[in-house]
């Protein structure tokens, strides 16, 4: 399924895909991260993140996926190895990013954190006005231009901290586990409404999460993460003409998927937990 | 539930009223019973029409305290923020001379007084007495606020492409906030004892016309009803300096900072 790339990251080909694979936006050879203080969080990743695909990537805590994700932000630098960019995707603001928490200013409003990247990129609140309501639209947060994040609940502020990631229409969209310290009715809505959000944006998004059941739900694809050294250990596509919907979410296939992924992250846990070094899953 | 009765009931307000109201009717009653000379203990009625009959010296000398407390915290204001900024901006800069700020600090300023009033002119030397008080609480306040920012916010920032100089302004700034008000609440506080402190240093020495430099003068004519109308102006004026300091924190954080919400839990 990954035939084609260079560094293709072998693991499980749970659903047939016909379609030849899209291009890569960007690819991750080798790269290393190892911080000041003698932690190793990656070693040997290699990966690569398609055009328009929906990239899950799963694993236990301290596999390095949120460091993978920091890494592709820019946010750090690899201590070893290099990302490679599709060129002209590559332009300044095309990056959103969703933190674990909803990481909003106190002291602006809602329009006023989703102005923030435009206003800082030089765009005043008239001319980002359009922009901002859009985003906020598109969140489902029309009417909340004026309330303060004090005033909002966990899943709105959430909401807020998305609009703000989509209010420069990236080409790619970077999330933290943005939904962890959601409920989960509140979770499930803001899956459903972040595929909506996907589909109309037709943007890229890599999505950092330790829930099997959300990464099945949303992904066209996951990588399944290793600990120790941080690395991918599987690969598994799903369908991505498969309607998101509450069928697929009880749907026999579902489970089936959501079987599969638990094994590959049951086996990745157990490459992690050896101290010896562990051939990859495949 | 108990906590919610006490906040909203009018007694949260009438209470320490009618407390305040016992205490200085017991002390009228304790003169008058024991007819005590207004050179022992003045009865507060005396005070009172002792203040009105000099209201003139002490109002001008009140005026002169508060014109020395604002001068010194607004100059260890724009001292202490403009310190703090460079403290944040180079580490290096705030290791060298925060021992400095330390030892002004824990050096009573009483002690240091008699030393500026021999360097300065009396009201500088006042002046700076007040200053050296208020400078450090704003100081380390402000420095800490602008080291407390968010670290998400931080990389936010960094992603957009933020200049140094934006995310300073929208972003540390605006985080040290709440602490620079809190170190300027305490700071006004300590200014008027800074004040205080050198109008009395310098009293001694015969020159000054606040109202602490009164205090030391009607304690010489043994004007005590005088001494304490004085003393309630003192009182006064701090808790004029609290109130006007409290009253611009919570119209800068009443919108989002949790000090300035109400709670309606």
């Amino acid at each position: 399924m990954t035939a084609g790339s260079p560094v293709p990251p072998r693991g499980l080909a749970v659903t047939a895909v016909v379609d030849t694979p899209p291009a890569p936006l960007l690819r991750l050879e080798a790269v290393e991260k190892r911080f000041a203080n003698a932690v190793t969080a990656l070693k040997g990743l290699d990966m690569e993140v398609r055009q328009g695909e929906f990239l899950s990537l799963l694993g236990p805590s301290g596999c390095g996926k949120s460091t993978a994700l920091r890494l592709i932000a820019g946010l750090s630098e690899p201590t070893a190895g290099r990302l490679v960019w599709n060129e002209k995707e590559r332009e300044p603001h095309s990056i959103g990013f969703v933190f674990q928490e909803p990481t909003l200013m106190p002291w602006a409003s809602v329009f006023g954190n989703v102005h923030l990247p435009l206003k800082l990129a030089g765009q005043s609140r008239r001319a980002a006005a359009p922009a901002i309501e859009e985003a906020l639209e598109m969140v489902g947060l029309a009417g909340f231009r004026d309330a303060y994040p004090r005033e909002l609940s966990g899943g709105m502020k959430m909401r807020v901290s998305i609009a703000r990631a989509l209010v420069t229409k990236p080409r790619l969209l970077l999330m933290d586990e943005p939904f962890a310290a959601l409920d989960e009715i509140t979770r499930f809505k803001l899956n459903n409404d972040l595929l909506e959000v996907w589909r109309r944006l037709n943007c890229t998004i890599v999505f950092v999460t330790h829930s099997v059941f959300e990464s099945v739900f949303l992904s066209t694809r996951i990588l399944v993460f290793r600990a120790r050294p941080g690395q991918v250990s599987a690969a598994l596509d799903i369908d991505p003409n498969q309607p998101r919907d509450e069928a697929f979410r009880t749907s026999p296939e579902y489970a089936g998927l959501c079987r599969d992924t638990s094994l590959a992250l049951a086996r990745a846990m157990e490459a992690g937990e050896s101290l010896s070094p562990v051939p990859r899953a495949g | 539930m108990r906590a919610r009765g006490i906040e909203n009931s009018p007694f949260r307000w009438l209470l320490p009223i009618a407390v305040m109201a016992a205490v200085i009717l017991a002390w009228e009653a304790v003169v008058r019973l024991n007819d005590l000379p207004a050179y022992i203990l003045p009865a507060p009625s005396r005070v009172i029409e002792t203040l009105i009959a000099d209201h003139a010296v002490l109002l001008a000398s009140m005026l002169v305290t508060l014109k020395t407390t604002a001068l010194a915290l607004l100059v260890a204001i724009v001292g202490g923020v403009a310190l703090a900024l460079v403290f944040a901006s180079a580490r290096i800069v705030e290791f060298s001379l925060f021992p400095i700020a330390v030892i002004l600090q824990v050096t009573p300023i009483i002690a240091i007084a008699p030393l500026m009033l021999i360097y300065l002119s009396t009201d500088t030397a006042v002046l700076m007495c007040a200053f050296i008080v208020a400078f450090f609480p704003i100081l380390s306040n402000t420095t800490l606020g602008l080291n407390s920012v968010d670290p998400n916010l931080r990389d936010l920032f960094a992603l957009s492409g933020a200049s140094r100089l934006q995310t300073l302004l929208q972003l540390r700034l605006p985080t040290a906030l709440p602490y620079f008000l809190g170190g300027a609440r305490i700071a006004g506080g300590l200014a008027l004892i800074g004040a205080v402190v050198g109008e009395i240093a310098a009293g001694s020495a015969g020159q000054g016309s606040g109202l602490a430099f009164r205090i030391v003068e009607s304690g010489y004519r043994l004007n005590i009803p005088r001494m304490f109308a004085a003393l309630l102006l003192i009182s006064l004026a701090g808790i004029l300096i609290y109130a006007a300091l409290s009253l611009v924190s919570w119209l800068l954080l009443r919108r989002w900072h949790e000090s300035a919400l109400q709670s309606n839990r």
